[in-house]
C-alpha cells in the first residue's frame, strides 16, 4: 500500500476505531457466539448456585436399596410424619443408588469452579510473569527457559504427577491444572510486551521519568486485556476438560464429591447397561465446554478484529 | 514506436472517485484529467490524502473493492477505457500494458521466492515463451538496471539485497514485458538519497531506452525537479494546477502550489549569527555504542552503531546530525537521551557525566533531556488523553494534578492547540497536531536540551514548515539547546546552527553550517549533497523572488 491510500484506510480504520470505543458492549450484544455462549455459561453458573434449589437431593446419599435405576424412575417416599410424596429419579442412579440428576447439578458447581479458578489464576500469575519477562531483559531469558522445561512435560502427565504428591483435593487438582497452563500465558503475554516496548511513547514515558512499574501499569498492561480475555476462556474450556479427565482416571477429586470426571468414572464399569450415567453428565460437560469456547470465540472477533482476519 | 506524438499513452478524463460514507469529504479524487504523452515523465505531486495514490491504484484496477468505486469519467490506456475492462482484460494488461513499482520494495517482493522465480512468474503468466529465452530475458533485464551479476541477483531472495537493488529488481519486473506506461508510486521515498539518486537515473534512461510514458507519484518537490517533464498538482482530490515541470516550479500560478513549494525548505542555510559565549549544555567525549550480538551458541559479531562520536551543543543553538539510515545518528541521539546504555565514552550535562550514570541517578537527569520522536502516530500511547500524556512527566517528579493540567493548558498554546482539546484521545488529532503535543510533552519537563530524532521526517512538507518554525520559535523563547537528528539536507539547512555529518557510525565532518554546506570537506559530505534532489532549484528562494 502506498502513502496516499494508506492514509485514507488509516482515516477509514480510526474512524472505526472510534466507534469501536463507543460500541464494544454493542458489538458484542449483536455477536451470536458471544450471546448464545454467554447465555449458556450464565445458565451453567444459575444452576450451579441454585443446586440445592433445584429438587435436587444430597447427592452423595447412598441407598443400595435403589442402585442402577433407568432414567425416569418412580419411587414413594414416607416421611416422619407419614405424608407421601413421589420422588423420580429424572437422570437414573448409580451403582451406590445416588441421584445420577442431584450428583450432576451439584458436579457443575466444581466443574465450573475449577474452570473460572483456574483461568483466573493462570492468567494473574502468567500477566505478571510475561510482563516481568517481557520487560527486563536478563530475566526473560531465565524465566523462559523455566516456562520451556513445564511445556515440554504433557501437561495431563503433569497434573497427574502434583495430584500423586500431594492429597487428592479441590485445590490440588486446580493447581494441578493451572500450572500447565502458565506457560502458554507468559507466552503470550510475553510477546504483546515485546512489541509493546518497542513503541515510541514507552520510550516517551522513560524519558518522563516514569517508574518501571507504572510503565507496566500504564502503557502495557491495557494492551494485554483483549487477548487475554479471550485466552481466558479458552484455558476455563480446557481445565474444565482436563478436571473431567483427572477425575475419571481417578487421579482427580475423591470420588465422594460429585464431579462430572467422578461420575462418569463411575458410569463407566456398567456403560453398556446403564448408559445414562455417562451420558448426561457428558451432555452438560460437552454443552458447558462448546459454550465457553463459543464465548471466547465471540470476545476475539470482537476485541481482536486481528485475530480474526489472520485465523 | 509509431505513434502520434500527439495520441496520449493513458488519458484520463474527469475521473470521479466516490469515498465510502462518513468520511470528510465525497470524493477521494474529483473530476481529475490527466494525460501522460508517449516518452513523457509526468508527476503527480501532493500531500497525504490528497488522491494521488487512489487515482494510480484506480488505473491499475487494484481500488479497494466496495469501498473506492470509481463513478464518473474514463481512464484510456491507448484509446482503451480500462474502468470499463474485464477482470480478465485488466489482468492481461496489467505488466504487459501497463505495470507499477511501489514504494516499499521489500514487501512488494515475495520473500519467498528468489528475484529471478518472480520475474520469471511475470514472463510465464503473459507470455509462451521457453524456459530458455525467459532465462535469457530476465538476465537481459537485470543487466539493463544496472544490477552488478545478474545470475547472482536472480539466484537471490529479497532479504539478501539492499533497498535500492530490490527497487532495481521491481523496475525490472516492471518493464520485462516492455509496457507502454509505467506508473510509480514514491518509488524512492523509502530510500536514501544517494539510492534515491541512483534510481532516479536509472528511471529516466530506462524510461528513454524503452520508450515507456511514466506517470510518476510522489511528495517530493526534489524528486519533481529531478525527475518532471510535466508536473500536476492535486489537492484534496482534485488537480489544481498542470503544466511543464519549469512553468509549475518556478511559476506556480495555484496558490495551494505557491504554498506547497514556499514550504519546501531551502538549500541555504539560515546564517543566523552565533552567540560565542553560549554555555555548552551538552557534550560527548569518545561516544561509542557496540552492538555485541552472539548469546551462547552465537559467536559474537559486533556492530558498531557509533565510533568515538564527540559533538558540543550550546544553549540557544542547534545541531543537526546528518545521515543516511544505518549512519547510527538515531544511536548517538538515543545514547544521549539514554534510552540505549552507551558502550564507552562520556556524555556532559553541563558537568555531570550521564554516560554511566546508575539508573537511580538517571532519573533526575532524565527531566534535562527531553526527545521528540518520529512517527507520531506511535508516539503517543493511544489509549490515554493527550493530557494525560502531557501531565505524566512533571507528575513524576511529583507536581500536582491540578499544576500539571494547568501547565498543561498553557504548553499547549504554545505549541498553537486547542487548550481545552486535553481531554482527547491522540486519534483525534492529525499528524502535524500529535507532533505537537509530543513537542508539548517534551516541554513539560522543562529541559535543557530537546532532542528532536527525524520529528519532522514523517510529516507533509506544509505541516513540516509549521513544526520547523514552532521548534525554532520555541527554542528562541526558551533558549533551548536542541539536538535535530535529520536525513533531509534541506531541513538541516534551515533549522541548524552546526552540523554533523554521519556516515557508518563515524561523524565524518562537523562544523557551522555555513560552511558545511558551502564547502564540504569530506567525499561523502559532498556525495550526500550532490545526491539531494532538486539541488540546484531553490524553492523557497525562487518564490520569494518571484
Amino acid at each position: 500500500m502506498t502513502e496516499g491510500t494508506e492514509n485514507l484506510v488509516d482515516a477509514a480504520a480510526s474512524a472505526d476505531a472510534s466507534s469501536r470505543r463507543a460500541t464494544v458492549w454493542e458489538q458484542l450484544v449483536r455477536n451470536t457466539s458471544v450471546m448464545v455462549g454467554g447465555a449458556i455459561m450464565a445458565l451453567m453458573v444459575l444452576i450451579a448456585i441454585c443446586a440445592p434449589l433445584l429438587g435436587t437431593m444430597d447427592p452423595s446419599d447412598i441407598d443400595p436399596a435403589w442402585r442402577n435405576k433407568k432414567p425416569g424412575t418412580e419411587r414413594t417416599l414416607t416421611a416422619d410424619d407419614g405424608t407421601q410424596s413421589t420422588w423420580v429419579y429424572l437422570m437414573g442412579t448409580d451403582t451406590l443408588g445416588r441421584d445420577t440428576y442431584s450428583r450432576v447439578i451439584y458436579g457443575a458447581q466444581v466443574s465450573l469452579a475449577v474452570g473460572l479458578i483456574v483461568a483466573v489464576l493462570s492468567l494473574a500469575i502468567g500477566l505478571v510473569v510475561g510482563m516481568v519477562s517481557g520487560y527486563i531483559r536478563w530475566l526473560d531469558g531465565i524465566v523462559m527457559r523455566v516456562m520451556d522445561g513445564l511445556m515440554a512435560i504433557p501437561g495431563i502427565l503433569l497434573a497427574i504427577a502434583l495430584v500423586s504428591l500431594a492429597d487428592a483435593g479441590l485445590v490440588t487438582v486446580i493447581l494441578a491444572i493451572t500450572i500447565p497452563e502458565i506457560p502458554r500465558v507468559v507466552r503470550l503475554v510475553r510477546s504483546i510486551v515485546l512489541s509493546i516496548r518497542e513503541e515510541p511513547y514507552v520510550e516517551a514515558a522513560i524519558s518522563v521519568g516514569t517508574r518501571l512499574h507504572l510503565i507496566l501499569i500504564r502503557h502495557v498492561l491495557p494492551n494485554t486485556i483483549a487477548p487475554l480475555i479471550v485466552q481466558g476462556t479458552y484455558i476455563c474450556a480446557s481445565a474444565i476438560l482436563v478436571e473431567a479427565i483427572l477425575s475419571f482416571l481417578g487421579v482427580g477429586i475423591p470420588p465422594e464429591t460429585p464431579t462430572w470426571g467422578n461420575i462418569m468414572a463411575e458410569g463407566r464399569i456398567l456403560f453398556r447397561v446403564f448408559p445414562h450415567n455417562i451420558l448426561f453428565p457428558g451432555i452438560f460437560l460437552a454443552i458447558t465446554v462448546l459454550a465457553v469456547n463459543m464465548l471466547g470465540d465471540g470476545l476475539r472477533d470482537t476485541l481482536d478484529p486481528r485475530m480474526r482476519k489472520r485465523l | 514506436m509509431t505513434d502520434a506524438p500527439t495520441q496520449p499513452i493513458l488519458e484520463i478524463d474527469n475521473l470521479t472517485i466516490d469515498l465510502p460514507e462518513g468520511n470528510d469529504r465525497r470524493h477521494a479524487v474529483d473530476g481529475v484529467s490527466i494525460s501522460v504523452g508517449p516518452r513523457e515523465i509526468v508527476c503527480l505531486v501532493g500531500e497525504s490524502g490528497s488522491g494521488k495514490s487512489v487515482t494510480a491504484f484506480s488505473i491499475m484496477g487494484l481500488l479497494p473493492k466496495g469501498q473506492l468505486t470509481p463513478s464518473g469519467g474514463a481512464i484510456r490506456l491507448m484509446g482503451e477505457n480500462v474502468l470499463e475492462a474485464s477482470e480478465e482484460r485488466l489482468r492481461e494488461l496489467r505488466g504487459a500494458r501497463m505495470s507499477m513499482i511501489f514504494q516499499e520494495p521489500m514487501t512488494a517482493l515475495n520473500p519467498t521466492m528468489t528475484c529471478g522465480d518472480q520475474i520469471e512468474e511475470v514472463l510465464t503468466t503473459h507470455t509462451d515463451l521457453d524456459q530458455a529465452t525467459r532465462q535469457t530475458k530476465i538476465l537481459d533485464i537485470l543487466e539493463q538496471v544496472q544490477l552488478p551479476d545478474p545470475p547472482r541477483m536472480a539466484a537471490s531472495y529479497p532479504h539478501q539485497l539492499s533497498g535500492g537493488q530490490r527497487q532495481r529488481i521491481m523496475i525490472a519486473m516492471a518493464l520485462v514485458l516492455e509496457p507502454v506506461l509505467l506508473i510509480a508510486d514514491e518509488p524512492t521515498t523509502a530510500l536514501d538519497v544517494t539510492t534515491q539518486e541512483q534510481i532516479l537515473k536509472l528511471m529516466k534512461e530506462i524510461q528513454k531506452t524503452h520508450d515507456t510514458a511514466v506517470l510518476f507519484i510522489t511528495h517530493d518537490f526534489g524528486v519533481v525537479a529531478e525527475i518532471a517533464d510535466r508536473v500536476a498538482v492535486m489537492q484534496w482530490g482534485k488537480v489544481v494546477e498542470e503544466g511543464s515541470s519549469e512553468a509549475v516550479l518556478k511559476r506556480p500560478q495555484a496558490p495551494y502550489t505557491r504554498m506547497l513549494i514556499g514550504a519546501v525548505p531551502s538549500f541555504t542555510p539560515h546564517g543566523r549569527p552565533r552567540e560565542a559565549k553560549a554555555p555548552v549544555v551538552l557534550a560527548t567525549d569518545g561516544l561509542c555504542k557496540t552492538y555485541g550480538g552472539g548469546g551462547f551458541f552465537q559467536r559474537a559479531r559486533p556492530v558498531h552503531a557509533a565510533q568515538d562520536v564527540s559533538l558540543e551543543v550550546r544553549r540557544g543553538e542547534t545541531l543537526g546530525i546528518v545521515g543516511e539510515s544505518g549512519s547510527g545518528k538515531s544511536t548517538v541521539a538515543r545514547c544521549i537521551a539514554r534510552l540505549i546504555d552507551p558502550t564507552s565514552g562520556h556524555i556532559y550535562l553541563d558537568s555531570d557525566d550521564i554516560a554511566q550514570a546508575s539508573q537511580s541517578r538517571l532519573r533526575s537527569l532524565r527531566r534535562r533531556v527531553q526527545i521528540v520522536f518520529q512517527d507520531p502516530y506511535r508516539s503517543l500511547n493511544p489509549r490515554r488523553t493527550v493530557g494525560a500524556s502531557i501531565v505524566e512527566g512533571p507528575m513524576n517528579y511529583g507536581m500536582s494534578g491540578a499544576a500539571a493540567y494547568e501547565r498543561a493548558r498553557e504548553l499547549m498554546s504554545l505549541v498553537r492547540l486547542d487548550p481545552t482539546a486535553l481531554d482527547r484521545f491522540p486519534h483525534q488529532f492529525s499528524g502535524g497536531q500529535r507532533q505537537r503535543i509530543c513537542i508539548a510533552r517534551a516541554l513539560a519537563m522543562e529541559p535543557d536540551l530537546l532532542i528532536a530524532d527525524e520529528a519532522v521526517s514523517a510529516l507533509d512538507v506544509s505541516v513540516q514548515a509549521q513544526v520547523l518554525e514552532l521548534l525554532d520559535d520555541i527554542r528562541r523563547r526558551l533558549d533551548l539547546a536542541m539536538l535535530f537528528i535529520t536525513h533531509d539536507l534541506r531541513v538541516a539547512a534551515q533549522v541548524c546552527d552546526t552540523v554533523a555529518v554521519m556516515h557508518r557510525g563515524q561523524v565524518v565532518e562537523y562544523g557551522d553550517a555555513a560552511s558545511v554546506f558551502s564547502d564540504p570537506q569530506h567525499d561523502y559530505t559532498r556525495a550526500l549533497f550532490a545526491a539531494a534532489p532538486g539541488r540546484g532549484f531553490d524553492f523557497g528562494g525562487a518564490l520569494a523572488s518571484g
